[in-house]
């Protein structure tokens, strides 16, 4: 009995945070025109989220373009198909790794920093202080750090990308010796600017706003102390990674129109 | 921290670098310029069999491209399947006796419209036809042509 007396009350318990989230977004969202009088904060935030998780993106993407273009040299040359490889890498990156492998690092650099902040200023009562002072903490500590996640993930994704195709090129080109021009001219013929960069582009815009939605609301829903904190950081990036990767299966599924 | 400028300065940067590479992905990976069919003429093609012939297909004509393939149907009345080629502007003096025929590139490769000019003085026009179109090879059926000459030859030596 106690068993399913658990399971419901965490059913229960995980409906009312998505509810409550919800209206945190919302709330956050109906007060963030304020923003257009200072969009120093927005600046200010994406250098914390975008220039400073800057260094941990574009080596990963130059890796993993690199072990891309060796893995597919592997299997390709099998079957006298090396000459697809700009193809091969540049697909898998600009539709799936560029946006959910970013997504994935984000999550772990940048999200997981600012449920630390705002949990921390939670627990300092640093947003209780705002209150006092007529401030709410919502538009000035909520609001520019959501949009600059939601600004800076797209621009990440995509220099993400083009690292990545840079680095199969050097492997390709450099160490196996793929011809240059063929692995250029059959990556431009089969890369499609509409299908396939647009939708890596709009998929790392719906991660931008889940990750940086569900960073900031795990800092602010935080229980306000040292353990609540940890407690909280940790879910950001459990919960942002999966719903990551669930989302990306449910939008390539859409988009490839095969379910 | 910081001081304001040098952060503001940063911030610029990383934005432009980002915008940059959207703009790397968009003409150096995806090659943006090739795609518009819009600024090209419309020829229709009729075949028995189209093979694996593919809409965005190359349409060449002594091995360079001049189009793409923009639209692929079969015409119930006729029992044929059209094709309706992209062909650009610039190219706008192929002879009306043009022939097509659709060939493979290297033997496992995609397959595209190859287009051989004429002798004719008019030219197509938007919305013409070319008449003269041979079907793609099916390999299939060549296998069992030439399994029939292979049965059939030893007959003839007797």
């Amino acid at each position: 009995m106690t068993i399913f007396q658990e399971l419901g009350r965490r059913t229960l318990l995980s409906v009312e945070r998505l509810g409550r989230a919800s209206v945190f977004l919302s709330d956050v969202l109906a007060g963030s025109w304020h923003l257009l009088a200072r969009p120093s904060l927005v600046v200010q935030q994406v250098y914390a989220v975008g220039v400073l998780t800057l260094v941990i993106i574009l080596v990963s993407g130059l890796f993993v373009g690199m072990v891309l273009a060796l893995q597919g040299y592997n299997t390709l040359v099998d079957f006298g198909a090396e000459s697809s490889l700009g193809l091969v890498v540049a697909l898998s990156l600009t539709r799936e790794l560029g946006p959910v492998v970013t997504a994935l690092l984000f999550a772990g650099r940048a999200g997981s920093a600012l449920t630390a902040e705002i949990g921390l200023m939670k627990a300092t009562e640093q947003l209780a202080g705002m209150e006092m002072m007529a401030v709410n903490p919502l538009t000035r500590v909520v609001a520019p750090r959501l949009f600059a996640g939601i600004i800076a993930m797209p621009l990440l994704a995509a220099l993400f990308t083009m690292v990545g195709v840079f680095g199969g090129h050097f492997v390709a080109v450099g160490q196996v010796g793929v011809d240059a021009g063929v692995f250029w001219s059959q990556m431009q013929n089969g890369v499609d600017f509409y299908d396939d960069v647009l939708n890596g582009v709009l998929k790392s815009v719906v991660f931008g706003v889940v990750v940086t939605w569900i960073a900031v609301f795990e800092g602010y829903d935080a229980v306000p102390t040292s353990e609540g904190v940890s407690r909280a950081t940790t879910r950001t990036v459990v919960t942002s990674s999966l719903a990551v990767l669930g989302l990306d299966f449910v939008m390539t599924a859409l988009t490839l129109g095969e379910l | 921290m910081l001081s304001r400028k040098w952060l503001e300065t940063l911030v610029g940067l990383f934005v432009a670098a980002g915008i940059a590479a959207l703009a790397v992905l968009a003409f150096k990976v995806s090659n943006i310029k090739s795609i518009d069919v819009a600024g090209s003429y419309r020829v229709e093609l009729r075949f028995e069999n189209i093979g694996g012939l593919k809409v965005k297909a190359p349409v060449t004509m002594s091995g360079v491209r001049i189009g793409r393939v923009a639209e692929i149907f079969f015409d119930k009345e006729r029992y044929q399947a059209v094709a309706v080629l992209g062909i650009e502007r610039q190219y706008d003096t192929l002879p009306v006796d043009t022939s097509a025929s659709i060939l493979t590139s290297g033997l496992l490769g995609e397959q595209y419209v190859a287009l051989e000019a004429g002798g004719s003085d008019e030219y197509l026009k938007d919305g013409g036809q070319i008449k003269l179109t041979q079907s793609a090879l099916v390999l299939e059926k060549l296998i069992s042509q030439f399994l029939y000459n292979m049965a059939a030859k030893p007959e003839e030596k007797k």
